[in-house]
């Protein structure tokens, strides 16, 4: 086998995984039970599945332009996924868009409480 | 704190940032692309101003090469997990909402350990408490109270890895001190951050200025 074949096998691998993992985030987004769980599926085999993706382009042209737009890509993706899920986990909690029965502990349930709670006491706490 | 000195040579490291993006964007290194790139740079960086970040007054190499590493290995044997538990037929994942006491007060190694952790599949940050520093998780697949212990673990794991990496002087020192208390060995040692922790000693909390934030 040649250099090129090779190259070709690694990145039909890379390929099939990332799509893989593409098809685990959609078929968990249709099970997971609850917004803030739906949000793992959406967000994150998203991250590792695009990054097997871009493998396997960098793999098949193998030149330093494409390469440098793929590592782009790729930022750019790791900087902005986080905070569009935060943004949304953060929305879905607060509306209350989760159950509860599903949930082992709520640590952050008590700190809510207790904030609404002195918000509709005490309007002094009521931030600016 | 700083004059308008101190607020340029802040934003250099943006500004060069910003032309290598550029020049990324357009594949080839020229004169026109450079050129056009510090020009953008700077007109981006007076229209969309934002605050400077601090940066850390020290970088570990080392410690940057076991931190990418870890987050790897970390990120490609969850996404399988999670990959796992989306289509294993025969449950229905439990998840819980963990609160993870920080160590460190900077606005970079709490806001890297944010994105580190929600870059993680299994992890999502809900909530961060920037006061007193806790993040607040909705964490995956926790079928008991071990597997919450151990994802709260595992987020002041990566936390320690950060500050080993890129972590300032003050935030080094909380983590060892925050170390020291679990009885465990400091992250960083050596000369100069005794030298540093010397020259800036712990202000008990009542001492605190007024004016907020921590001082220089």
């Amino acid at each position: 086998m040649t250099a090129d074949s090779w190259f070709d096998v690694a990145s039909s691998a890379c390929l099939l995984i990332g799509a893989l993992l593409s098809l685990a985030a959609g078929i968990g987004l249709l099970r997971f039970p609850d917004a803030l769980s739906r949000m793992h599926a959406a967000t994150k085999p998203q991250i590792a599945g695009l990054a097997f993706i871009l493998l396997a382009i960098a793999l098949e042209q193998r030149n330093w332009g494409t390469i440098s737009t793929l590592f782009l890509v790729m930022l750019f993706q790791m900087l902005t996924a986080p905070v569009a899920a935060h943004m949304v986990g953060r929305a879905a909690y607060r509306t209350r868009h989760l159950r509860r029965e599903l949930l082992l502990t709520d640590e952050l349930a008590d700190v809510v409480d207790r904030a609404s709670h002195d918000l509709a006491t005490d309007p002094a706490k009521r931030p600016e | 704190m700083s004059g308008v000195k101190g607020s340029i040579w802040r934003q250099v490291p943006l500004l060069v940032w910003l032309v290598v993006l550029w020049t990324l964007l357009w594949d080839e290194v020229s004169v026109l692309s450079v050129v056009t790139g510090i020009l953008l740079a700077l007109l981006v960086t007076r229209v969309f101003y934002l605050p400077p970040v601090e940066l850390p007054d020290r970088v570990n190499p080392l410690g940057l090469v076991i931190f990418v590493g870890h987050f790897v290995f970390d990120l490609v044997r969850a996404s399988f997990q999670v990959a796992w538990l989306a289509i294993d037929p025969r449950r229905v994942p439990t998840s819980s909402i963990v609160a993870v006491q920080l160590s460190t007060k900077s606005d970079l190694s709490l806001t890297l350990t944010a994105l580190a952790v929600s870059l993680v599949p299994g992890s999502l940050v809900v909530e961060a408490d920037r006061q007193d520093d806790i993040l607040y998780l909705h964490v995956l697949g926790t079928e008991t109270e071990a597997d919450v212990e151990k994802a709260r673990a595992d987020v002041v794991a990566v936390e320690e890895r950060i500050v080993r990496a890129i972590g300032s002087r003050d935030d080094v020192r909380r983590v060892n001190l925050s170390r020291a208390e679990r009885s465990l060995g400091p992250v960083v040692t050596g000369r100069r951050q005794r030298a540093w922790e010397e020259q800036h000693p712990i202000i008990p909390v009542d001492q605190y200025p007024s004016e907020g934030g921590y001082p220089e």
